[in-house]
């Protein structure tokens, strides 16, 4: 599992990842040992695993959220366990799209500005070339007459695919997704679910997406299960 | 610059906007204490400003006169060893004219911020006509000079003002005493070097002075007549001097008082009591603006608190996008900012309006209006800067601790 090519690294490399909460407290409790992951670009990955397992853990620390209590993280083959606060936020901004359970919409925001804001956050406006990106994410997302329109005044699947659709807008190689549709009905949920493998196959976008739902996992190409902070089982789904 | 407040301004905005009534109601908090400032100032502006133009309105900024006339033992100095008691005893102080005084008034015109001199004889007397007899100040003026210092043609009150030789201006309330009207003679008496010298004149015009002592006791005569009055020929027992910046007369009576023999006094020296007073209103008028300040900034404070609470998730993914700390800080500085402005333009609204409340309908009981306050641009645009520079500082604290959220905690929650 380790790579050769220094030209073409893996995307995420994790090696022997242990985290740590509340160090030196009481309640001091390790919650995920030693976890080694690799992904190569292009991959479409689910994160399964009972509640409490350190599923969400994990995605925060691939998400450059959280630090790592041990072990070594390379994202795009470059270590990024010791970076500071303004490194790390800037490589979340170039590398990373974020898509968690319950939406995290900018309430007062339309659903276009909710989209371009990680372009307006960086250069202090959005190019007719970002807003054009923007619709047509938007767009592709079904949400063709959704653009004006305010969170409050979309339904839950339709505020999770603006949602997805913010996450892609810088064109990040990497989208970490935390129950996408945890919160959704069964029909909404196998609707975005396949909006996303539409989405990596026209993109060859990576994701890595947890969740609880079976079905869902089985329509990933392969399967990481956590249990107890440790990786039980990794391999190819055996739907593909 | 603009740049970065495309975000940060167009985030703290909508998130003001968001919060409608929390935001609604700081504003209007804001507006409050800005007015009360506001008028507080303008009415101590305008109150200490009527009561300097009354008070300045008649006499100088600085007077000149002799130094007092001093007592000098006429005792051989002592042998080395002994001790004496001496005691000299005050002498009675007679009028005596400034040394030279023709050639000082135009050093004194020449110096820079003195807008006018005017040389005067002054004298205590007597003012008789008929069987009325009262106390009467006599003052030996060119009338010419003596207008740039008080502005005695503007205090006019009956006939014209014009001092030729025999002529006078006499007080208010003293023809009132004495009955007597433009037109009519008083006789002015005065005792000078062991003699008693009269004089009648002829009364051209009344003056009202704005102070009532003033114009019981006042009368103006040409500076000749009192000088042969007095028994100083050519002489003037006093300097005064109008300076174009009043807040200067301090510092020219003690620059003057170094270099000549004279006894120079400012008009703050000569009112020792009155600019207490003010003093004292102008330290309780920054105390109560402190104090509104302060209650301004807290309130700031904790509606942004408050809002940094609501707002942990929005800034949580914020961050997860890759908005930086000092973005989410500049957010929240933001607010601050823009709840004191728009607090300061409600505000200064306000404060304009009971000050058009004050002037139309609190008068005096001669139905003009007590006295006359303006909100002065000046006034207004610093008190809003402040307010403004208050909501940034009452923003420091909340915006530091929304910057520090941890990201994936905040999201957690
Ligand atoms: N900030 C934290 N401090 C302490 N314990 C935490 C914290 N976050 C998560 N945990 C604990 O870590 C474990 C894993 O949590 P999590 O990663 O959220 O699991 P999952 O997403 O698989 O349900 C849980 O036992 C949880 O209580
Ligand atoms: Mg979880």
């Amino acid at each position: 599992m380790t790579s050769a090519d220094p030209m073409n690294p893996p995307l995420i490399e994790l090696r022997n990842v242990s985290k740590r909460y509340n160090i030196g407290q009481p309640t001091e409790a390790e919650v995920l040992h030693g976890v080694s992951l690799q992904v190569e670009p292009g991959e479409f990955v689910a994160l399964i695993g009972p509640s409490g397992s350190g599923k969400s853990t994990l995605l925060n620390i691939l998400g450059l959220l959280e630090p790592l209590s041990g072990g070594s993280y390379r994202l795009q083959g470059e270590e990024v366990s010791g970076l500071d606060d303004a490194h790390l936020t800037l490589k979340r901004h170039r590398a990373l799209g974020f898509v968690f359970q319950f939406h995290h919409l900018l309430p007062a925001f339309t659903a276009l500005e909710n989209v371009t804001l990680p372009a307006l956050m960086r250069e202090g406006r959005v190019s007719p070339a970002q807003d054009r990106h923007a619709r047509a994410l938007l767009a592709d997302m079904g949400l063709g007459e959704a653009f004006q329109k305010k969170p409050g005044e979309l339904s839950g699947g339709m505020q999770q695919r603006v949602a997805i659709a913010r996450a892609l807008m810088m064109q990040p190689p990497l989208v970490l997704a935390d129950e996408p549709t945890g919160n959704l009905d069964m029909h909404t949920s196998d609707e975005v679910f396949t909006l996303l493998r539409a989405i990596h196959a026209a993109r060859r976008t990576s994701f890595l997406i947890v969740t609880h739902d079976p079905r869902l996992a089985a329509r990933c190409d392969r399967v990481i299960e956590l249990v107890d902070g440790r990786i039980r089982q990794d391999g190819q789904s055996p739907a593909t | 610059m603009a740049a970065w407040l495309g975000f940060e301004g167009r985030v703290a905005v909508r998130f003001l906007r968001e919060g409608r009534f929390q935001t609604l109601l700081i504003i209007v908090g804001v507006a409050a204490g800005v007015a009360v400032v506001a008028y507080i100032s303008a009415l101590i502006v305008g109150l200490q400003r009527n009561t300097l133009s009354k008070t300045l309105g008649a006499q100088a900024h600085v007077t000149l006169r002799p130094l007092d006339d001093e007592v000098l033992s006429a005792r051989l100095p002592d042998a080395p060893g002994t001790q004496a008691l001496v005691q000299t005893q005050a002498r009675s102080q007679r009028p005596r004219s400034i040394a030279n005084w023709q050639q000082i008034v135009p050093v004194l015109e020449a110096l820079p911020g003195v807008s006018a001199v005017s040389p005067m004889v002054s004298a205590a007397g007597l003012g008789l006509r008929g069987d009325g007899a009262r106390a009467i100040a006599l003052m030996g003026v060119e009338l010419a000079r003596y207008d740039r210092i008080v502005q005695l043609r503007s205090k006019v009150v009956a006939g014209e003002a014009r001092l030729g030789p025999g002529e006078a201006i006499i007080g208010r309330e003293l023809a009132r005493d004495l009955g007597l009207s433009v037109g009519d003679r008083i006789s002015v008496v005065l005792g000078s070097g062991g003699r008693t010298v009269s004089e009648s004149l002829r009364v051209t015009a009344l003056v009202d002075l704005g102070v009532r002592d003033l114009n019981r006791r006042t009368v103006y005569l040409p500076l000749r007549s009192a000088q042969s009055l007095v028994g100083l020929p050519g002489g003037a027992t006093s300097l005064d001097i109008t300076l174009r910046d009043v807040w200067q007369a301090k510092d020219l009576a003690r620059e003057l008082s170094g270099r000549w023999p004279y006894d120079v006094e400012s008009w703050q020296e000569a009112n020792a009591q009155l600019v207490s007073a003010l003093n004292a209103q102008s330290v309780s008028t920054s105390l109560i603006r402190s104090v509104v300040m302060i209650v301004v900034v807290l309130g700031i404070a904790s509606v942004l608190v408050v809002s940094v609470v609501q707002k942990q998730r929005e800034i949580g993914i914020l961050r997860a996008m890759g908005c930086t700390r000092g973005q989410i800080l500049r957010v929240f500085l933001l607010q601050g900012a823009l709840v004191g402005a728009f607090g300061s333009l409600l505000g200064v609204l306000l404060a304009s309006a009971l000050i058009w409340v004050f002037t139309s309908f609190v008068r005096g009981a001669d139905g003009l209006p007590l006295f006359a306050i303006t909100l002065q641009p000046l006034l207004a645009a610093q008190i809003s800067v402040i307010a403004t520079c208050c909501g940034v500082l009452a923003a420091i604290a909340p915006a530091r601790r929304a910057a520090a959220l941890d990201p994936a905690q905040a999201i957690r929650t």
